[in-house]
């Protein structure tokens, strides 16, 4: 029984001393650096114009990204779980490719697909639209990084609660579209949310692949991950832990999110 | 009659024939065209865009970039840096979801809270601190930034929920009464870990670890202020980024491609271990749609 419990404690030892040394010790460091010589410094470099250029940034990719993805992330679950089709398999490892793929290997694709030599470049480029450098770049490479998660939230979910009561919805004369809404939504509605909450964590949080296609220009295309390493490069500390904290403070709203969410899930 | 009721309720829950949920708005075949047409315009395109890049200037060219001294020892650095960090968290994320799901201490929704931060925090925020933590102005005298240390480093950091969390439901919904009857057996603690507890939790052991794999091939943001663009510690999505900045997009596509390869093979590997699985053991651990929560659970 001895024996037991000094196992016991010895794992517990490692594995928190590990979470504490990895995890707790740097995020209770981000805050303490950043008010270190108090709020001032902080506030001015988030309250500056590129600051909040950057953050305005954040929020319209934010703002594109997440609703295309959480419909397209949506239907595509519904297709992939209620529709047998032969090339089901193909869709779904396509859908799991950007989970593997490294953010600069996305960002190198687009930028060679719109770039001046790309398929797509000149077509863009007579039209007079710009894609590469500007927010259209960004948002498509936002898109790329965060596709999987509606969709891998909502499969498991629709799978698990059958179509029953879709089928009794329909016989009681429902069309589709109020079975979606009424029955099939409501059902899968956490599971969706828990969805979304990664996808936009995630956008926020968007570095390697929107560093190659926006070019980091400082009030124009610079999101909050890119506004931070300008300013540390910059040597700025106080501007770089300002936005920063203000990043951690979204990913610690996330993680609470989530939590609250797997917890109305299971119920 | 026997056999009949047998088969159906064998038979799986989705709908049956002729009873079709219908997609709203719009019919299945008009759905799949807008999902193929989607994932080729924001997944496929770009990727064949890469490859044809790489590709521009012949297959020759291609290796000769591949094989180019610098970008080899990025990849071999990227290729063994991952392997250790894996390692590493395959070890302690064993013991972190073991802990969460067999032990009680003060605090434990927190810790099983915080361990999904690597996956929120922005990578970039990850890197400034880690600089600080262990840069030169360290507060414990520790000063491994811009050395292959910080690579590692880095890399534990990012890919620690992994395997916590591919490994945690596999635990959960394990039968203790094999561990109960190894134990009136006369079993030690550690022997029926290693005959019991382990095996159940080897296939999300080892999908946790393809996936962490996949994620530490790629990362960029957090390594790229700790760790620096050193020769030494140059990293492969480093040594690509670097080689855009040079003008060279050739030489970036073609490594991007090998590491685009691996990748995949790590997700090839990943949907492996979930075929087996779900093959093998759905009789007394439900794995498909657990394995992995955040990255790829419930595959069609």
């Amino acid at each position: 029984m001895t024996a037991t419990a000094t196992s016991r404690w010895g794992l517990r030892v490692l594995g928190l001393g590990y979470v504490f040394l990895l995890l707790l010790l740097p995020l209770g460091l981000i805050f303490y650096k950043t008010f270190e010589h108090g709020i001032a410094p902080p506030l001015d470099a988030i309250t500056s114009p590129d600051g909040l250029h950057a953050l305005k940034l954040t929020l319209i990719t934010v703002a594109i990204a997440v609703p295309l993805n959480t419909v397209f992330g949506i239907g595509c679950a519904l297709l992939l779980v209620r529709h047998k089709w032969r090339f089901n398999f193909l869709v779904d490892a396509v859908i799991n490719l950007p989970f593997a793929i490294s953010p600069i290997v996305i960002g190198l694709s687009l930028f060679l697909l719109y770039g001046t030599d790309g398929w797509f470049g000149p077509t863009f480029a007579e039209a007079g639209i710009k894609i590469l450098f500007s927010v259209p770049g960004m948002v498509l490479a936002c898109i790329f990084v965060s596709l999987p998660f509606v969709v891998r939230e909502t499969v498991p979910v629709l799978q698990e609660i059958g179509t029953e009561q879709e089928q009794a919805a329909s016989t009681l004369g429902a069309n589709a579209w109020q079975t979606f809404w009424r029955v099939t939504l409501p059902a899968i509605r956490w599971g969706v949310a828990y969805g979304v909450v990664l996808t936009t964590a995630r956008v926020l949080g968007e570095f390697g692949a929107v560093s190659i296609v926006s070019g980091s220009i400082s009030g124009q295309t610079q999101t909050l991950p890119l506004f931070v390493a300008k300013q540390y490069e910059n040597f700025n500390l106080p501007g770089a832990f300002g936005a920063s904290v203000l990043l951690a403070l979204l990913a610690l709203t996330t993680l609470l999110a989530m939590n609250l969410l797997k917890r109305k899930e299971d119920a | 009659m026997e056999a009949g009721t047998l088969t159906r309720s064998r038979a799986p829950r989705g709908a049956p024939r002729g009873a079709r949920v219908r997609l709203p708005g719009v019919g299945a075949g008009l759905g799949r065209g807008m999902v193929v047409l989607y994932l080729s315009i924001i997944v496929l395109l770009p990727l064949a865009a890469l490859t044809d890049q790489s590709l521009s200037l012949g297959l020759s060219h291609f290796w000769d970039q591949v094989t180019q001294p610098q970008a080899i020892k990025s990849l071999k650095l990227t290729l063994v840096a991952s392997l250790i960090v894996v390692l590493i968290n395959g070890f302690f994320g064993t013991i972190l979801a073991w802990l969460l799901v067999r032990d009680e201490f003060p605090g434990k929704s927190i810790v099983n809270a915080v361990i999904d931060l690597p996956f929120a925090l922005p990578t970039i925020v990850a890197s400034l601190i880690l600089i600080q933590l262990w840069g030169d102005k360290s507060p414990f005298g520790v000063h491994i930034a811009l050395t292959q240390a910080a690579v590692v480093v880095a890399l534990l950091f990012v890919t620690l929920p992994f395997v916590v969390r591919a490994v945690q439901p596999l635990l959960m919904e394990m039968d203790q009464e094999m561990e109960e009857a190894a134990a009136s057996l006369g079993a030690g603690g550690f022997t029926i870990f290693r005959r019991i507890i382990f095996p159940n939790l080897l296939p999300g052991l080892g999908a946790g670890i393809a996936l962490a794999y996949a994620r530490a091939l790629g990362e960029f943001g957090s390594v790229l202020l700790f760790a620096g663009g050193l020769p030494s510690t140059m990293v492969s999505s480093v040594f690509i980024r670097q080689q855009i900045e040079s003008g060279n997009d050739t030489g970036a596509a073609a490594v991007s491609v090998v590491l685009l390869a691996a990748s995949l093979l790590c997700l090839a590997v990943v949907s492996l271990i979930q075929r087996w699985s779900s093959r093998h053991e759905r009789s007394q651990v439900e794995v498909g749609s657990t394995i992995m929560p955040f990255a790829g659970g419930g595959g069609v």
